[in-house]
């Protein structure tokens, strides 16, 4: 059993255990990082794993290093996965860009602490929201998915591999300290029944293989060293060819390719659920550990005669735009609880865009946010809002 | 109904693993809902740590521990910090070795056993959590104490179970004696 990639069966494990089982479920087989509380369970757990299932795990000298090896590997042919915190998560952030510029799929698992710099090792937070979308410079898109439960962690894992090979870039969990130390029911189907992508790789002929000419999906075949197709990996502003070109046009011609094979396919990427929206007049938007602050709050003003819905955001980025446009017509308010002191809320009053009242519950971090404290600003701005 | 546990101690006491062997217990062998959480500072052994348990029969929202109506204390610093939390009519259970409570209230039921020393007898006191998890299967009616036993045993090192089950066993008969003694005081 144990050299099974996929343990079949109930568990009773974390939420970082579970993103490791995820992580070999979509078939990732190399991991490289460094060990940094509260994402050492990640690690530790692909330490033992991988090797179990033909993989490799290599402890790096830091997280810079840990990245370029994850771009590496993922060349090479295998998925790749990485797990970090906050410390880690910004010596991440130029390789990152590499992974982007150069179209590479892997993932990567961050278990938000409390920070700045070092912070609260042991203590949650949710405040790396926006260096998700913009850490590393430049302008591209980018894909984070934020887990609100251990289930949830093995299952965003497994569909954060799945949207880095489809759309080649590197994929964010956004996992915090509290769903990765909680333990919980954690069920793991068969093998079978877990949808696992592939990357696009090329069909044409190795002569005719332009390695960044994105197809009708917007997205371009990868072909990995030892394939047989000349490729160039740089950072560098590059041409469909992969060969470095100092122009204007070769830029706008390349990032707008990274921005619009996101855009889109944002469709087949934004992933939300709803609860009691029907009559909902203030709603809660909520994302990662803060969902469970959030329903806990909905189901007490719920029993008190409060209109309340919920949008649980499985993707933050990209953002639901749209959706939240629409909503924001017709409720009277969007509340965000986040752990952090405005981050996520931004975007939401962005595409909120004045139709309604938009209000973050948020603090610094160490805890997850109070559901009363959720209850107490829907009282707040029902009072604003008469 | 959701129950609310609460373990405190230091670390290198198996906190943790106590709170994890509960919910385990509940989730996969009493096939409830369980969630443990765990709070520790940065160093590893020696600072104060706690494991929160919460058991339900529905999935468990909120997995804070916030009015607990069962306290486990392994540690006096860890009794002081919390025992003011634990609600009226809640048990509280604690190493009686390890811990003096200055007042207790008399809302609460109070159970305490010398787990520390009873393992330290039995050749490990690394096993004084597994006495107590024994204790509490007698004391408390939070999961099967056939569960609990199974999730103890799976979650030892296998070298290491007949021994870890001994001392389950020692704490749960160290508990079903304290409430047979009880029961006759009130007959």
């Amino acid at each position: 059993m144990a050299s099974k990639a996929v343990l079949t069966g109930t568990h009773f494990m974390n939420g970082d255990e579970a993103c490791a089982e995820g992580a070999l479920a979509a078939g990732c087989r190399f991991f490289a990082g460094y060990p940094i509380t509260p994402a050492t369970e990640v690690a530790e757990r692909m330490s033992r794993r991988l090797p179990q299932v033909g993989g490799m795990y290599i402890q790096m000298e830091d997280e810079i290093a840990s990245m370029a090896a994850l771009l590496g590997a993922s060349w090479g042919g295998k998925k790749a996965m990485t797990s970090t915190s906050g410390p880690g998560f910004s010596l991440m952030m130029e390789n990152l860009g590499l992974g982007i510029i150069t179209e590479t799929p892997c993932v990567v698992c961050n278990v938000q602490r409390g920070g700045p710099s070092t912070g609260l090792p042991t203590l949650v937070g949710q405040a790396d929201m926006m260096q998700a979308r913009w850490g590393s410079h430049g302008h591209y898109e980018i894909i984070a998915l934020c887990p609100s439960s251990p289930q949830e962690m093995f299952d965003f894992t497994i569909r954060a591999f799945n949207l880095s090979e489809r759309f080649r870039l590197p994929v964010l969990v956004m996992a915090d300290e509290v769903v990765g130390h909680m333990n919980e029911r954690v069920l793991i189907p068969e093998e079978g029944a877990i949808e696992v992508v592939e990357r696009k790789r090329p069909t044409c002929a190795p002569g005719q293989f332009l390695p960044y000419r994105p197809e009708a999906d917007g997205v371009a075949p990868m072909a990995c060293f030892g394939d047989g197709y000349r490729i160039h990996v740089t950072g560098l502003t590059h041409g469909e060819n992969g060969y470095p070109a100092m122009e204007d046009r070769a830029q706008e011609r390349m990032v707008n390719s990274l921005v619009n094979k996101i855009k889109m396919n944002r469709d087949a990427i934004i992933s939300y659920e709803t609860e009691y929206l029907d009559d909902a007049e203030v709603v809660l938007v909520a994302y990662g550990i803060s969902v469970r602050s959030a329903r806990r709050a909905l189901r007490m003003g719920r029993d008190r005669g409060l209109r309340l819905g919920l949008v649980k955001l499985n993707t933050v980025w990209p953002f639901p735009e749209e959706f939240i446009r629409g909503l924001a017509g017709r409720v009277r308010a969007l509340i965000m609880p986040e752990i952090n002191l405005g981050q996520m809320v931004l975007e939401l009053e962005r595409c909120a865009g004045g139709r309604c009242p938009v209000r973050l519950v948020g603090h610094a971090g160490g805890s997850i946010i109070r559901p009363g404290v959720i209850l107490s600003a829907v009282e707040d701005i029902r009072k604003e809002a008469v | 109904m959701e129950t609310e546990i609460l373990i405190t101690g230091f670390g290198g006491q198996g906190i943790v693993l106590t709170g994890n062997i509960l919910g385990m217990a509940a989730t996969l062998y009493d096939n409830r809902h369980a969630t443990m959480t765990q709070s520790y500072g940065p160093e590893a052994r020696g600072g104060s740590c706690s494991s929160q348990v919460v058991i339900s029969d529905e999935p468990i929202l909120f997995p804070y521990v916030e009015n607990p109506q069962v306290m486990i204390c392994m540690s006096q610093a860890g009794f002081q910090k919390n025992c003011a939390m634990l609600q009226e009519g809640g048990a509280m259970l604690w190493d009686s070795d390890l811990v003096k409570p200055a007042e207790l209230s008399d809302q609460w039921r109070c159970y305490n056993i010398p787990a520390t020393r009873f393992a330290e007898e039995m050749g490990n006191k690394m096993m004084a959590n597994i006495v107590m998890l024994g204790f509490v299967a007698a004391v408390c009616a939070l999961v099967d104490p056939e569960s609990l036993r199974q999730a103890v045993l799976e979650s030892v090192p296998p070298k290491t179970r007949d021994k870890n089950a001994a001392a389950f066993d020692r704490g749960r008969e160290y508990g079903g004696e304290i409430l047979k003694g009880r029961a006759r005081q009130e007959h």
